[in-house]
């Protein structure tokens, strides 16, 4: 019972530099505190200090957003891979 | 509408799209129709100028206020030895001149505003977003919405790229439904400061073409609605969903922003915070003189390990800015201290969050290592 969580490059020396983590089956919600629990660098660019999703870091669950599904309780099941997308800006 | 013919000249130089039955005449005399403006002529300009003028779009238009560097030539295909120094619109024109005499090319040597933006895109059929920074991206996003026209965007960072087409007129979403607001500035480096696998914006950079190309003749399958993400490291591609927000503030069903706006502050960046507090700073040659007296100050770099083995300045101890906060106890804060990086970017930001955690004798190298190069050891490399 696992999902694949995929870090972009920007955040990886957050999180250990795995460039995907594998983490136990459940909610977008679960998955990421238990990715920030592991990576706690992680957290503080990817929640604000409110606990809210930063708006500038996209969570996919498959192919689609989960600002589409169901925000952070989106279910993701066994298999399946959540990206995390941040804004990038660079050009030249 | 009547599109223009081709001389016989032009007919032996596109004969290769004029074979492809997809393209034709038809596509070819719509390229030279049409009419592209090229917002940066850096990393993913270079290709997408060179490709879009060897194609024969007939009329382009580049904007950039900057001058041709030596470290941009790892990657800015369009410019070269020869034209270091010069504007880089300029430079690019001159390439592009002797690539395709066929073709119009207008220059542009402004930084695009939210006061000039209209004017400069409003000649062209297709805007193409090569900048590097949020500000401007937030900019031709809301400006190309409200005039109706197709941004065709790229961005990269490091090793990876994205890619996708904003199109209002296929009912596409915009940057802002993708990224909502900007991050604040200082969490998401630069390709200046994080650097940038030279062939990546390359790779991103054409494909930005093939659509600009694809939007002009209308053939194929626009990338609307699908952000293209690719990786150089493992070279994977993948595409995931973009959907329209309803609420987004541009191009939702009630858009409540209907003009632009100031995208310095939108972005976090407040005028304070572009002219930072000169108290906590110190010149390199006033770091050079104290670092001779008697009572040097302690030497602190905030680069990466890899910048360290290209250069670093005698007597000086590293910790990664990304460690600071973690390896604060190694430092001692009775200790007079001067931060350093490559630019003065870096080391402000370790600045603060060393004066955040009481840290009061700390000073900022202003202009950094660069700066360094420049005012007191040129034997020092500049990257």
């Amino acid at each position: 019972m696992a999902v694949t969580v995929t870090i972009p490059t920007a955040l990886r020396q957050y999180a250990g530099g795995n460039a995907s983590i594998t983490l136990a089956a459940g909610s977008v919600g679960q998955i990421l505190a238990t990715l920030t629990e592991q990576h706690p660098q992680l957290g503080k660019h990817l929640f604000t200090e409110q606990g809210a999703l930063r708006s500038f870091v996209n969570i996919y669950v498959g192919d689609e957003d989960i600002r589409h599904l169901q925000g952070i309780e989106t279910p993701v099941p066994d298999g399946e891979t959540v990206s995390i997308i941040p804004a990038i800006a660079g050009g030249v | 509408m009547v599109l223009s013919s081709l001389s016989n000249e032009e007919i032996r130089r596109y004969s290769r799209h004029l074979i492809l039955p997809e393209f034709g005449m038809e596509g070819q005399r719509k390229l030279k129709q049409g009419s592209v403006l090229l917002i940066g002529t850096g990393g993913l300009g270079s290709p997408l100028a060179l490709y879009l003028a060897a194609a024969g779009v007939g009329h382009m238009g580049l904007v950039d206020f900057d001058i041709v560097d030596e470290s941009n030539l790892q990657r800015q295909i369009i410019h070269g030895t020869s034209t270091l120094g010069i504007r880089k619109t300029e430079s690019a024109k001159m390439r592009l001149r002797d690539l395709n005499p066929h073709i119009d090319i207008a220059t542009y040597e402004t930084q695009i505003t939210s006061e000039n933006a209209f004017d400069l895109m409003r000649p062209y059929d297709v805007i193409v977003d090569g900048t590097d920074n949020f500000p401007t991206r937030y900019l031709t996003n809301d400006a190309s919405v409200m005039l109706g026209k197709p941004n065709v965007y790229g961005s990269i960072f490091r090793f990876e790229g994205q890619a996708t087409v904003f199109s209002p007129k296929h009912g596409g979403p915009c940057y802002r439904c993708l990224y909502p607001e900007p991050p604040p500035p200082g969490l998401v480096p630069s390709c200046a400061e994080g650097g940038v696998l030279g062939v990546l914006p390359g790779v991103i950079g054409t494909i930005q073409a093939t659509e600009a190309i694809k939007l002009l003749t209308g053939i194929g399958e626009p990338l609307v609605g699908r952000l293209l993400l690719y990786d150089a490291l493992t070279l994977r591609f993948r595409e995931l969903k973009l959907r329209r927000n309803p609420d987004c503030p541009v191009c939702g069903d009630h858009p409540t922003v209907t003009e632009l706006i100031d995208y310095q502050q939108f972005c976090g960046i407040s005028p304070e915070e572009a002219h930072r507090d000169s108290t906590i700073e110190i010149t390199p040659i006033e770091a050079a003189e104290w670092l001779r007296s008697d009572h040097p100050p302690f030497l602190l770099d905030v680069r990466e390990a890899n910048e360290w083995e290209i250069c670093h300045l005698p007597g000086a101890v590293r910790i990664s800015v990304n460690e600071i906060a973690e390896r604060m106890n190694e430092l001692d804060s009775a200790v007079e201290m001067v931060v350093y990086c490559r630019s003065g970017v870096r080391s402000a930001r370790a600045v603060d969050l060393l004066r955040q955690a009481g840290f009061r004798k700390v000073k900022n190298l202003a202009g950094g290592i660069l700066r360094w190069a420049d005012d007191v050891d040129p034997s020092v490399p500049k990257y």
